[in-house]
């Protein structure tokens, strides 16, 4: 996993709460066995419409998606966070993630920070002033930034401290645990006889 | 002080807790489905990882198998590449698999506790969100994502920050003719969408205790509805008796062991959660949704709100939409909304408890002229025994269509989908835009509304419907 520090690129507003995992990439993209190609499933339902935000070409390149409470509620797919990436985004911002999705994000690589929900409508108010403009995500500092002078946002985001320090550092979930294999092993030795297996 | 339920199963579980970093947490059971685990396995292979406890996972073909001509290859190629690949996955890695065609196929969540390796005070993962039904067996059981699964697979454990407590207390009892499903849906009204989240919700009461293991399952399945992390329900003599004999419960000593165990998983009486919420069962009326999220729901006896209905913005705006794309219009009574198709099934209500009821409401009677009723049993074992009890008979005889094992319409997957505009009463768990088949319209209700529907063609409730002669 690469390292994540920080992050500037072009803000694209979602103005919708509640965005599920459903509306992100729809069941029926889901079927591929790979993990790269779903960008063309991000949003599927919405990018049908020519006004939907994502056509505008202001926003192409986009890659700081700054969205509305409750994104990614539903379903526990991590296609979504994988849509999200392989569309191009790097960081999404909101005032409320649901917890599949936060968790899905952080081991994938993809930020998910939490801001307060007057941020999320000042950096809506700024891309509205100026659309196409750049918004960095700072992960060592925990702040977001948009614009300098006037009308400028600043403010910082929430992520919890281990999420923080893995991306900062890139590291691969499964090889931290590893190194704790002595432990998992007398886990092992211990657990009662009548637990039951598969095999 | 004392601990709460999930808290003692929890601690059991912890492996290695440092301050500062979530607890890793061992897994006592990893369920798997051809959706969520290809990109896993994918995952070993590129880090040349091995599955540390094949004996503690267990696959199964749900979510995109055929419901009719399942015994022929999966026509659609897509559909055919996930299940091919999670049968070549099982036999590279060794992890035991219920294919399409094998009598314990089914959706994951039903064929869990119908073998008996749903246990209390166990923990329990599967790539899929509904995984908390699981939990209706006092089991801590949530949904992780792929990347999780791969971790699984390859340590048996997971790494988990320690949710907040919360306890639902329904108290009093049900009304005749209202089911669980009912109080989950009044449930998820109450609290919204969001109303669980970061918690590990423990349900309790009067009302929670008196429903069967299917009930429990059914509450416990929609826990990821309104955001909670977990559901779980404290092991009882109900819990016991339905794990009894199973062909994976345990067995002389070892059940004498268990049942020991199980009895000391109640929440002490001096623990306290970090949030309590209490409903009365005995006011609570069939419950259906009128929106495009679980958490827009009424009584079946009202009618659909308007926006004004709402005082917070966003809700009015939600409430606009979801009436936009749902097709209707304030004011309308919910029973004369027109219905085209009618789905039983899903690992909300896809067992046998429930199909039994189904046929109950639907014996003697017939499904209207232009509503399509489907019937889809949750397994292959529900199949089997709905055919040996003459269900299937009752369906068939009423114009229903009865199908083979798998989620089907609950999120269509496979080729059983509404077409777009379609409007469906289904009794699974989600009624987002698109849900089940792009445009298509989902009102969530209880079964035995389902099956009222179905006769009456608009939404109903049994008592809706005139009674049969003789
Ligand atoms: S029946 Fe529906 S909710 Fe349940 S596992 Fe299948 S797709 Fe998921």
């Amino acid at each position: 996993m690469d390292k994540f520090t920080t992050h500037t690129g072009v803000g694209v507003p979602l103005k919708r709460s509640n965005v599920d995992t459903d509306q992100i990439i729809p069941a029926v993209y889901l079927k591929r066995v790979t993990r790269t190609g779903f960008e063309d499933g991000l949003f599927a339902a919405w990018r049908n419409d020519p006004d939907f935000v994502l056509n505008n070409p202001v926003y192409a390149g986009g890659s700081v998606l700054v969205a509305g409470p409750d994104f990614g509620t539903g379903s526990s797919r991590e296609h979504a966070v994988w849509a999200l990436q392989n569309y191009g985004f790097q960081a999404v911002i909101s005032s409320r993630f649901a917890d599949i999705f936060r968790g899905n994000s952080g081991k994938a690589g993809l930020l998910a920070a939490q801001v307060d929900e007057k941020v999320v409508q000042r950096l809506w108010d700024w891309l509205e002033d100026n659309p196409g403009g750049e918004i960095t995500v700072d992960l060592e500092s925990r702040t977001v930034r948009a614009g300098v002078g006037e009308g400028a946002v600043e403010d910082s985001f929430d992520i919890d401290d281990y999420t923080r320090w893995r991306l900062l550092e890139g590291l691969d979930d499964i090889g931290i645990t590893l190194s704790h294999d002595a432990d998992i092993t007398s886990f092992e030795a211990g657990r009662p006889s009548w637990k039951p297996v598969t095999a | 002080m004392g601990k709460t339920l999930s808290e003692k199963v929890w601690d059991e579980h912890v492996v290695r807790s440092a301050p500062g970093e979530p607890d890793l947490l061992f897994i006592d059971l990893h369920l798997l489905h051809e959706v969520t685990s290809p990109q896993a396995f994918d995952g070993l292979r590129l880090a040349n990882r091995s599955v540390r406890r094949p004996d503690l996972t267990l696959a199964t073909e749900d979510h995109n198998v055929p419901t009719l001509d399942w015994d022929k290859p999966i026509a659609d190629p897509v559909s055919r590449t996930q299940v091919e690949t999670l049968r070549k996955n099982c036999a590279d890695f060794g992890v035991r698999l219920h294919p399409l065609g094998d009598v314990e196929q089914g959706i994951v969540h039903v064929v869990g506790p119908q073998l008996g390796l749903t246990q209390p005070g166990m923990t329990i993962v599967c790539g899929d969100s509904h995984t908390s039904t699981h939990g209706a067996f006092g089991a801590i059981a949530f949904g992780i994502g792929t990347s999780e699964v791969e971790h699984v697979l390859a340590t048996q454990t997971l790494t988990q920050a320690r949710p907040k407590t919360m306890a639902v207390t329904v108290n009093g009892s049900l009304p005749d003719g209202v089911t669980a499903k009912d109080l989950v849906l009044t449930l998820i009204t109450h609290t919204g969408t969001g109303g669980g989240q970061g918690y590990i919700v423990e349900y309790r009461g009067q009302a929670i205790e008196e429903l069967s293991m299917e009930g429990r399952m059914t509450v416990c399945n929609m826990s990821i509805e309104w955001g909670a992390k977990a559901g779980l329900i404290a092991p009882d003599q109900t819990t016991f008796d339905y794990i009894e004999g199973k062909p994976e419960a345990p067995r002389g000593a070892d059940w004498d062991a268990a049942v020991a165990h199980w009895k000391t998983l109640r929440t002490d009486d001096d623990a306290v959660f970090d949030k309590e919420i209490e409903l009365d069962a005995s006011t609570m009326t069939p419950f259906v949704t009128w929106g495009t999220n679980p958490g827009q729901g009424a009584p079946l006896g009202a009618t659909v709100p308007s926006p004004d209905d709402f005082d917070e913005p966003n809700d009015k705006v939600a409430t606009e939409k979801a009436l936009q794309y749902m097709g209707l219009e304030a004011g309308t009574p919910l029973r004369e909304v027109k219905v085209d198709t009618v789905f039983v099934g899903s690992c909300t209500n896809g067992r046998i408890e429930d199909l039994r009821l189904a046929a109950s409401i639907l014996e003697g009677r017939t499904v209207a002229a232009d509503t399509r009723l489907l019937v889809v049993p949750g397994s292959v074992r529900v199949r089997l025994q709905a055919e040996a009890e003459g269900l299937d008979k009752v369906f068939i005889a009423s114009g229903a269509e009865w199908r083979g094992a798998g989620c089907s319409m609950c999120l269509g997957m496979n080729p059983d989908q509404l077409a777009p505009g379609e409007r469906s009463a289904s009794t699974s768990n989600r009624n987002f835009e698109g849900r089940q088949g792009k445009g298509g319209r989902t009102h969530l209700v209880s079964v035995p509304v389902a099956a009222a529907t179905a006769v009456r063609g608009t939404l109903s409730s049994p008592a809706d419907l005139p009674a049969l002669a003789g």
